[in-house]
């Protein structure tokens, strides 16, 4: 058998399995398309249908989206998801970095002490009511940083970042300092820039799941507009307390466009994420691959 | 003291580390290692009025009600069922999928199965489960097609027998694609000249599979397979949370979503505690004995 010349069961394996992998396509994106076209479909019949949508039922609506844009609670909460993420990544990352850094430090003698300190708490949680009661103690709820401090910091980013900083030449640091630089110089003005990469890695996986996040806001929240737009999914998609359709006048027949509106919801809350997702990817690819290697 | 002269003289060394470190050290007193001492509440007939300070001490009396309880073996099954179905089915799937997906030689169609395939991991965990409760409902989707097969119209969530089926499904649906990336990392790390000598050996495709990509990526999947038995207890409970409702609990209640009703929807503090650290204790056990055996058999080791 040659390179060029395929045998019989080899062109039978490459048909069957270009057919699984466009299997695995279609079933990757079915669920959303159909999302999609439910989402502008005609209520009343949507309300009727069985099965998977292919193409709108009824006559094309925008009413769903209209409804969704009217919703206060829908704005509200992404305008706090949109700080809970910035303000959570911000300064998870940059602790990251600095935590990183300090892990990497041969010179300080506490290294091991404080590396042990943290790898601790990834094996042992104090568990819900505990932390809970801290939180409550702190007088944090039902402020924001009831929501960003409890999971500022995790663990697996930083041992990322500081497998990151090891590998880094140590020559770089040592005619810094004979120049005389000190540590916060050597770390933001050196190291900072080298691993811009790892750093991106870190900034996604940490904005990842802050977009992510709807427990802690639930059990440190009253307040409704503190409320992360995962919250507000929660009551409409699984709860099914529709915030748009429930207090409205029944004469107005708004209560027909429930699912329209879940739908629409959907493509409202996921349509931006999945838009940037193609484009970052990569840096996910690298991520896996740098924690895959030995914490 | 030895230790504070020892510091001292750290400290006169590296002064900014030290600034450094606050807020990191900070940060794990105060959401990590004070909460620690919030563990007591669990010996307690804990009462939110008197406080952790303040109420009676009742020694083992939460974890025996619980180890008594009707609810104990349920959850200890339902958690490990629930986490090993999703370990069993859900493990090798991602190397079958980066293995076939291998053997794909055009590059752009690679790549967009590959992008494809990760579209379903960046889909919040509320939105997955909004679909999934849309999709399994008896008009859904996939209740119509099982309807097809004479299932009947049925709601798949509102029946204990289907929520681990569902659960599985979902979690494979939702991660294939994405745990499937450190396989073809590995995949692609593979000596290429071994494929050669193998093909000059006269072994086929099967065999050059068998025995030069498998142990190839060996380690990788020895790894990862740590990683998951490690985790076994701690499996997240968001999902089961956001999917599960008083009909399925026979099923699918597990140590985490018991006691967060017990915690907050009880107001039974103490008891909900004793539940929560009995599952910190296995799980840390768990950790630490397949991190030994991982360090004794295959010299990895994640700590």
């Amino acid at each position: 058998m040659t390179a060029t010349q395929k045998s019989p069961g080899r062109i039978v394996f490459i048909i069957v399995n270009t057919i699984i992998m466009i299997l695995v396509c279609i079933v990757c994106l079915l669920p959303m398309w159909h999302v999609l076209m439910a989402s502008v479909s005609d209520p009343i019949a949507l309300q009727k249908f069985k099965g998977l949508l292919m193409t709108p039922i009824g006559e094309p609506t925008h009413k769903g989206y209209l409804l969704v844009m009217q919703n206060p609670n829908i704005f509200t909460s992404y305008i706090n998801t949109i700080i809970y993420v910035i303000v959570g990544t911000g300064l998870g990352a940059t602790l990251t970095l600095i935590a990183g850094y300090i892990l990497s430090r041969k010179t300080f003698r506490y290294r091991r002490v404080l590396m042990s300190m943290i790898v601790f708490t990834m094996l042992f949680r104090a568990g819900m009511i505990p932390q809970y009661l801290v939180v409550n103690a702190l007088q944090l709820t039902d402020t924001r940083w009831a929501v960003i401090l409890p999971s500022l910091l995790s663990v697996f980013n930083i041992t990322i970042m500081r497998n990151a900083i090891e590998q880094l030449p140590a020559s770089l640091e040592e005619s810094a300092r004979i120049d005389g630089a000190g540590d916060m110089l050597i770390l933001f003005r050196i190291v900072a820039p080298l691993v811009k990469a790892t750093f991106a890695v870190i900034v996604l996986f940490y904005a990842v799941a802050r977009w992510n996040e709807w427990f802690n806001a639930m059990i440190y929240l009253t307040k409704r507009e503190l409320f992360p737009l995962q919250l507000i999914l929660r009551e409409i998609l699984i709860i099914n307390q529709n915030t748009v359709t429930a207090g409205a006048d029944i004469s107005s027949g708004l209560d027909n466009y429930k699912e329209l509106v879940q739908y629409a919801t959907i493509i409202v809350a996921t349509v931006p994420i999945l838009c940037i997702y193609p484009f970052v990817q990569k840096h996910f690819v690298t991520g896996v691959m740098i924690g895959a290697v030995k914490g | 003291m030895k230790l504070i002269s020892n510091i001292r003289n750290d400290y006169q060394k590296n002064r900014s580390i030290y600034w450094l470190c606050i807020p990191i050290v900070l940060y794990y007193l105060l959401f990590c290692y004070l909460p620690m001492g919030g563990i007591a509440v669990a010996f307690q007939k804990y009462s939110l009025g008197k406080g952790i300070f303040n109420s009676k001490f009742i020694g083992l009396q939460n974890f025996t009600n619980f180890f008594n309880s009707y609810y104990f073996w349920r959850l200890l099954r339902n958690t490990f069922l629930l986490s090993f179905n999703n370990l069993v089915i859900g493990f090798p799937i991602p190397i079958i999928f980066a293995l076939l997906l291998n053997e794909v030689k055009n590059k752009n169609f690679k790549r967009t199965v590959q992008t494809v395939s990760y579209l379903p991991y960046f889909i919040s965990v509320v939105v997955i489960c909004g679909l999934i409760i849309d999709f399994t409902n008896a008009n859904g989707p996939i209740s119509q097609v099982l309807a097809l097969f004479g299932m009947g119209n049925i709601s798949l969530l509102g029946d204990p027998k289907y929520f681990r089926t569902v659960f599985v499904s979902s979690e494979i649906w939702q991660h294939m694609g994405y745990s499937s990336i450190v396989y073809l990392a590995a995949l692609a790390g593979v000596d290429q000249a071994l494929y050669e000598a193998a093909v000059i050996d006269g072994a086929g495709r099967w065999k050059q599979t068998l025995y030069i990509t498998l142990p190839g990526i060996s380690s990788t999947i020895i790894v990862m397979l740590i990683l998951r038995v490690g985790t076994l207890f701690a499996l997240g409970f968001e999902k089961v949370m956001l999917l599960y409702n008083p009909a399925t609990y026979d099923t699918a209640d597990i140590i985490s979503t018991f006691v967060y009703r017990k915690g907050f929807e009880d107001y039974n503090f103490g008891f909900s505690t004793a539940v929560d650290l009995f599952n910190s204790v296995i799980n840390c056990s768990l950790l630490l004995i397949t991190n030994k055996l991982s360090r004794k058999f295959s010299d990895t080791s994640l700590f």
